[in-house]
């Protein structure tokens, strides 16, 4: 019984990650969107830092800001408000009359979303360290791969609380994903570190903490950048589990909660809203 | 027979604006034998699309019960859907940017099927319903019919005991439609694979493909049974198509007049007539209606004695066809 219902849903997973990765790929356009504007905008933050002789090390953390924000726009534009998008095709009413674990389209749609954005990631990584010649300090391989998996983790079960929160909004779920959009590129630290570095507040420090993405960027760049190891970014580690813990069963919660909401407002499957 | 449907006094409300509240079912009880084609015909906004989400577990049910193949939709949802297809006409599920083919695997495997299955199934169903040369086209590339074919098939990927069709052929040309009924009967009769649920508003199709229909109007069933014996009742009445010079012509005098059953009519600005649909009791008030007409100047194009259709049903229960029906409701 078990078995079976692993199985089907497994399949469910695999289908819906598929069509994340033809459906994204099937038109080379994400190049130019997804890999070469990037590149352009981290390039100006680049020229301002050695416009200002700030140290070499601050081309890195650029390059990873903008390597790691590529997950963050992944999960706000192609897993928060998927939903509102798929209810508008007419796919939610679908997927939603069919036997299957709703979070098993959630998670097929952030492991697709995980697979095409580490593809973009990796180019914008590649084309920014070689064009710059950013010096890179990495004594543990295995705690960035550590501490990246446990951001990514984060970050989409984040997209996937978010997804399910959105999933009876309309319009609002674009105008509250892009709300989200550049405050977290400022929280999070994506072109500068926040954590401990002078100059900036306290206020603006203890807003992201609540931010996922920050403590992942700060691990990762302490590892890759600075070359430190496990020892130095245990607490980037630990905060991302709790954010772990706490998301995941909440996401599961929260798309429970707002299937039944729907279903007795009759909202689950109104469009045009 | 067992049941494959049955719903007892199922209501459903909607909030309106201002604290209102809508009544989209009103008391619905009905019973779908197994291997039937059951037809819910009704205006728009007489509560068919409500009634079959209910039916499918998209929508809860304010009260009352219904029960798909035994199982109770707002208490089992997890095993009505193992053996349920839903198809809405005017959908195009799926994803623009992959093929018709694609498309079709993937919605294979939201019902688990391993890929032989699924490959040897997609097939099947491209050569059944006639559109195997665009398997490798771009469903964004689809025209409305073939999109609507697609939808199709993709009800029937997973074999469903029970398929709900909500207005299949909404919007579809007459070749298409034709198809699509066609291909649905077979599956239902021929094949005896399952109990179709249809909704639609086109009478004809209903007539065409259905062993029973329920004729629903604002929330309550009105009448249900076969459809050549909902016509059979009427065979007592006289049934005559009308048309009149004016598209201005005023029918009120008809609302309260004894002997009139039911009338509807169709307006065309074009050539500045009304054709007018009336059931009346006896010759005596067919008469006493066609002098009321000419002392309002109005001339008598053209009249002919009609056999009952499914329309008539409606027009008898309700006393107007579904345009008027559409347009009070809008109103």
């Amino acid at each position: 019984m078990i078995r079976d219902w692993v199985s089907r849903n497994w399949k469910v997973v695999y289908a819906r990650l598929w069509v994340r990765v033809k459906g994204g790929n099937r038109e080379p356009e994400w190049i130019v969107a997804e890999m070469i504007i990037p590149v352009i905008t981290l390039s100006a933050y680049i020229f301002m830092y050695r416009m200002l002789n700030a140290p070499a090390m601050y081309s890195g953390f650029v390059i990873l800001g903008g390597t790691m924000i590529a997950f963050w726009v992944n999960v706000l534009w192609n897993m928060s408000s998927q939903f509102y998008w798929e209810k508008e095709t007419g796919n939610l009413e679908v997927y939603f009359a069919a036997p299957i674990s709703r979070m098993a389209i959630l998670l097929g749609m952030a492991l697709g979303g995980i697979v095409n954005t580490i593809v973009r990631a990796a180019s914008v990584l590649i084309v920014g360290v070689l064009i710059f010649r950013t010096p890179l300090m990495l004594n543990e391989p295995l705690t960035a791969i550590f501490m990246f998996i446990l951001t990514i983790i984060a970050l989409y079960a984040l997209g996937m609380l978010f997804a399910s929160l959105f999933l009876m909004y309309g319009r609002e779920a674009w105008h509250t994903a892009n709300l989200l959009q550049e405050p977290v590129y400022f929280f999070s630290g994506s072109y500068f570190p926040v954590f401990g570095t002078a100059g900036i507040p306290m206020l603006v420090q203890a807003v992201a903490s609540v931010i996922p993405l920050t403590f992942g960027l700060d691990g990762i760049r302490r590892v890759v950048i600075l070359g430190q190891g496990i020892g130095n970014v245990w607490v980037d580690a630990a905060a991302l589990i709790v954010f772990i813990a706490i998301l995941l069963p909440l996401a599961k919660v929260a798309l429970n909660f707002m299937e039944n909401l729907g279903k007795k407002e009759g909202r689950l499957t109104l469009r045009w809203q | 027979m067992p049941l494959s449907v049955e719903t007892r006094d199922l209501v459903r409300t909607f909030k309106g604006e201002k604290g209102s509240v809508l009544k989209a079912l009103d008391g619905v009880s009905i019973a779908i034998e197994e291997g039937e084609i059951f037809g819910l015909l009704g205006p728009n906004g007489a509560g068919k699309t409500t009634l079959i989400k209910i039916l499918s577990t998209l929508l809860l049910p304010t009260s009352g019960e219904a029960y798909v193949g035994g199982f109770d939709v707002a208490r089992e949802p997890g095993k009505v859907r193992r053996i349920i297809s839903l198809v809405s006409g005017g959908e195009t599920p799926g994803y623009g940017i992959l093929t018709a083919q694609e498309n079709l695997w993937f919605f294979s495997q939201l019902y688990g099927l391993s890929s032989s299955t699924a490959r040897e199934e997609i097939k099947r169903l491209f050569k059944d319903l006639d559109f195997e040369q665009y398997a490798k086209t771009r469903m964004s590339k689809l025209s409305t019919g073939y999109r609507q074919r697609l939808n199709l098939a993709r009800g029937m990927l997973n074999n469903p005991r029970i398929l709900f069709l909500d207005e299949p052929t909404l919007g579809l040309d007459v070749m298409t439609s034709k198809r699509l009924r066609s291909y649905i009967v077979d599956w239902s009769k021929r094949e005896r694979r399952g109990t179709v649920l249809l909704t639609t508003h086109y009478m004809a199709e209903a007539d065409e493909m259905c062993d029973r229909v329920a004729m629903i109007a604002q929330g309550r069933i009105l009448a249900c049974d076969s459809p050549l014996t909902l016509k059979e009742n009427l065979k007592e009445n006289v049934i005559t198509r009308l048309e009149v010079s004016s598209v201005s012509a005023n029918f009120d005098f008809m609302e309260h007049m004894p002997g009139v059953v039911g009338y509807s009519q169709t307006r065309s600005i074009q050539t500045d007539t009304t054709t007018l649909k009336l059931m009346v009791k006896d010759e005596s008030t067919m008469s006493k209606i066609l002098t009321a007409l000419k002392k309002q100047d109005l001339k008598i194009l053209s009249t002919s004695e009609e056999e009952p259709t499914l329309e008539d049903v409606y027009i008898s229960l309700c006393g107007r066809g579904f345009e008027e029906a559409e347009k009070e409701a809008q109103e």
